[in-house]
């Protein structure tokens, strides 16, 4: 079983109380009903899905309930980083970032 | 010929009660979510009588009240003697939010030198008493089930559920108790 570092907890917890919530640092449009149709695509359905460092939501919904962002890999399913919600991406050194 | 009615606990009856393992429903209490800012916090353990932990993972109680950190906005609040949480917090104009859980949990007490082995069989968490030592309580899983476990003293911890958990929280309790 993965241990997760949950922000607000400030401890590693088992990945049973948590739950992926998508991807991280999408900034909703200020003003949603002046995009183009193709605009509202890209920010309601695209995702980088990449193969290697994501920036992912998380939440912790069977312990503190809160929402915090995690760097991982989804090649080895390492956990990087976790950070508080609203907090910026962290520096991660080495692991290829 | 007048009928009588009477309430029923979830788990009346039920139960066991062995040399090194006890599990038990735990009296009726009153019960309090409170959802409040570090601004309210203050008024709101005054206004209860206890102070609101702020500590993850830990508790404070006075008397039959006690307050479980849950979040670090939100609290488990129980009252053993069952005095009524929402009329205690009315008075306090800090935003905040109270929502009464009396009927929603029920509850079991386990204790016993087996009751961290048994309590791991469906627990994910490390109870071993550095990690989660007596006075720690936790929003957690036990199987399946979402509870928040409260360890009351070095063999025995107070098991909070929904009620319409409460049976499968008992029964996979006593298959862990067969096995461990
Ligand atoms: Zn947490």
């Amino acid at each position: 079983m993965l241990l997760i570092h949950c922000p607000y907890c400030q401890e590693e917890r088992p990945e049973l109380e948590f739950r992926h919530a998508g991807e991280a640092h999408i900034a909703r449009p200020t003003d949603m009903a002046a995009l183009s149709d193709a605009d509202f695509e890209r920010f309601f359905f695209i995702r980088s899905n990449p193969k290697g460092i994501v920036f992912e939501r998380w939440r912790h919904i069977h312990g503190c309930a809160r929402f915090f962002n995690a760097a991982r890999d989804t090649v080895s399913d390492r956990f990087l980083a976790t950070y508080r919600a609203g907090d910026p991406k962290p520096a991660l050194d080495g692991e290829g970032a | 010929m007048g009928e009588e009615t009477r309430r029923i606990a979830p788990l009346e009856g039920r139960g066991f009660d062995g040399e090194e393992l006890r599990v038990l429903p735990a009296e009726p209490a009153t019960r309090l979510v409170l959802r409040a800012s570090a601004e309210a916090c203050e008024d709101l353990s005054a206004a209860l009588g206890l102070d609101l932990p702020r500590t993850p993972k830990t508790t404070s109680s006075k008397g039959a009240r006690a307050a479980l950190w849950l979040g670090p906005d939100e609290w488990l609040v129980i009252d053993q003697a069952g005095a009524n949480l929402v009329a205690a917090c009315a008075g306090v104009p800090a935003f905040h939010a109270a929502v009464d859980v009396s009927h929603r949990n029920t509850a079991m007490l386990v204790s016993g030198p087996r009751a961290a082995d048994v309590l791991s069989a469906g627990c994910p968490q490390d109870l071993s008493l550095h990690a989660f030592p007596v006075g720690a309580a936790s929003r957690t899983m036990f199987g399946k089930a979402e509870i928040v476990l409260w360890r009351t003293g070095e063999d025995a911890f107070r098991v909070e559920c929904w009620r319409s958990f409460s049976d499968y929280v008992l029964l996979l309790m006593e298959a862990a108790a067969r096995d461990v």
